[in-house]
């Protein structure tokens, strides 16, 4: 994340100075995207590090230590099988990155691509397009992605393809309208006297330009990503066992032991939470720097 | 909107009679086909849209697949409980959302003014259902406080129905104060710097009058919109908080008929809801005409 910031700067800046020297400026104009930036680079590194970070095996029951409390053999304790609840949230920072990261790109991916043809080519298109994307906006994002996964049923790749439908009008409303105006550049009129074909200026002349409410649109949309994956694995309709989802540990645990233990119910959701403030922060401090206009929008 | 809405169940694999089958153990393929009979399922899927939607005409909203009653008797009961829990959210959301969009505006780049974006941002952040469960589990540690298993309603005990009430409200109303408190921001931040508030200020008003009279009145159309958008969008983060506080509200009972595969029901609720969307949206339209003459409608 953070490289992507430092290059998106450095491809802006005439002079382009180091890659260090643009990050070093990003953190000291906005401290809070980079304190969010941090906290994502630390989710991605705990994703990826997952095995050697992890104390016990996430999804080993122990009968012996079933609702340990936090302390030196379970450092957050365990839930009502005897699972280390630690290490089923290192675990469970990849699920959630994973279907977080995921269902984003696809969704801003094809939901951008709608956006690009329908703004390029206007008229009919554009009408059409933009009522069947209107229909799918009209719902609130957690039913159309409850209602998606229910239809598709319990699978990561399910839930992954439910959660990125919601987000297609999203990006693909944010791609259309810079779209629009870019369409109308002298630079695109030029490409076009030059007689290059449409799909060649929509794609190599139209869409790099784009890239920049893309990206801010992406950091936006992962942190409600994560938090509707969380939610749909809380109610049952998410990532299937035996993955540790954070959201699901929720669900198990919470109505029963929430009392005896409530360690259950903090961490998981701590992490839900950081996760979701980290992209957070730093999708509002790219929107900030990279495009003024959209400030404050959704 | 219908089309889709009704694609998008039928899409699902396994339908409510597979579903009552595995619940009751080994029943003949003759007596399956006979029940798929009796529910329609067994018509092409065009005819049983077609259907549908000339019912819904005429005011009949199916059957439920579960209960074997008419699916509107099966919601209208708890329609009033999710409208009282989505106005109290709203009254929340504004309550938090626009005194601290003020005040963040007013000390902007302050320690103050980063506190409470910060305190906003983390309610964007957290859970609506997460909220719930830990607000229930301080009540319970400190005053021994458990929520009440079953709904009350108003008219038996008014207090402990409003706690009942209450408690989710404040839940997802922190949720939706965030975007709130930015537009307030952003927008308050724009109008602090026109030139009739600097005229008030030069008048000798006080700090308050400024801010609170002059400046909000023209920095509440932004918000006013987010709030129609907030108000429909909240009920998707019902669904999970009326699960956690055991209300028998809409949104609770949309995630049961789901994993029932209860298509008259879920149909009806995801309309519903579509319905409530549009109209709220509508309803901004609407008001921005009396808070703000300029875009007043000419008939």
């Amino acid at each position: 994340m953070a490289t992507n910031v430092a290059t998106i700067d450095a491809a802006k800046g005439p002079a382009r100075p180091g890659l260090l020297a643009q990050l070093v400026r990003f953190c000291r104009k906005k401290p809070l995207g980079a304190a969010g930036g941090a906290l994502m680079v630390l989710m991605v590194l705990t994703a990826i590090f997952a095995e050697p970070l992890s104390t016990h095996d996430p999804i080993a029951t122990d009968a012996g230590a079933t609702l340990a409390q936090p302390g030196a053999a379970h450092w957050l304790g365990t839930d009502h099988l005897g699972r280390d609840i630690y290490s089923r949230i290192v675990h469970g920072t990849r699920i959630s990155l994973i279907v977080g990261l995921l269902s984003t790109i696809l969704g801003s991916v094809f939901g951008g691509l709608i956006g690009l043809v329908s703004a390029y080519f206007g008229g009919k298109t554009d009408l059409i397009t933009q009522r069947v994307l209107d229909i799918l906006q009209g719902l609130p994002l957690l039913v159309l992605a409850l209602v998606m996964s229910a239809a598709l049923g319990p699978s990561v790749e399910n839930v992954v393809i439910a959660i990125s439908i919601p987000i297609l009008p999203r990006a693909a409303r944010i791609i259309r309208s810079s779209v629009l105006s870019i369409r109308e550049m002298q630079y695109i009129e030029a490409a076009r006297a030059l007689g290059l074909r449409h799909l060649r200026i929509a794609f190599r002349h139209v869409l790099p330009n784009t890239i920049g409410p893309f990206l801010v649109l992406t950091t936006a949309q992962l942190g409600a990503a994560i938090l509707v994956e969380a939610t749909l694995s809380f109610l049952g309709l998410g990532v299937p066992e035996p993955y540790p989802s954070w959201g699901r540990m929720l669900s198990v645990s919470a109505a029963e032991y929430a009392q005896k233990a409530p360690h259950l119910v903090l961490f998981p959701g701590i992490a839900i939470s950081l996760a979701v403030f980290g992209s957070n922060l730093l999708g509002d401090a790219l929107r900030d720097t990279l495009d003024p206009r959209l400030r404050g929008a959704q | 909107m219908s089309v889709v809405i009704f694609l998008l169940l039928r899409l699902a694999p396994g339908n409510i009679v597979d579903i009552l089958f595995a619940t009751g153990g080994y029943v003949s393929e003759t007596d399956k086909q006979l029940i798929m009979q009796e529910l329609g399922l067994d018509k092409p899927i065009v005819t049983q849209y077609l259907e549908w939607i000339g019912n819904m005409f005429t005011g009949d909203l199916g059957k439920s697949y579960r209960y074997d009653v008419p699916a509107w008797d099966v919601i209208k009961p708890l329609i009033p409980v999710t409208i009282e829990l989505a106005i109290l959210s709203t009254i929340i959301s504004i309550l938090i959302g626009v005194p601290t969009g003020v005040m963040s505006a007013v000390k902007q780049d302050t320690m103050l003014d980063y506190g409470l974006r910060i305190f906003s941002l983390a309610g964007l952040s957290m859970p609506s259902f997460w909220l719930g469960m830990v607000i229930i589990l301080v009540l319970a540690a400190y005053i021994g406080w458990i929520p009440p298993v079953t709904y009350v309603p108003i008219t038996e005990n008014f207090t402990i129905h409003a706690v009942q009430f209450l408690l989710p409200s404040l839940a997802v109303g922190y949720r939706s104060s965030a975007l709130i408190t930015r537009i307030t921001r952003s927008a308050m931040l724009e109008v602090l710097r026109e030139d009739y508030v600097r005229t008030a200020w030069a008048k000798g008003q006080h700090e308050r009058a400024v801010i609170w009279r002059h400046a909000l009145k023209n920095a509440m159309l932004p918000v006013v919109t987010v709030i129609g958008i907030e108000f429909a969008f909240l009920i998707g983060g019902l669904v999970v908080t009326e699960t956690v506080f055991n209300l028998p509200g809409l949104a609770r009972f949309l995630v049961q008929a789901i994993l029932w595969r209860d298509y008259p029901i879920v149909q009806t609720l995801v309309m519903f809801i579509a319905i409530v969307v549009v109209l709220s949206n509508l309803l901004v339209d609407l008001l921005y005409g009396v808070l703000d003459p300029r875009v007043r409608y000419s008939s």
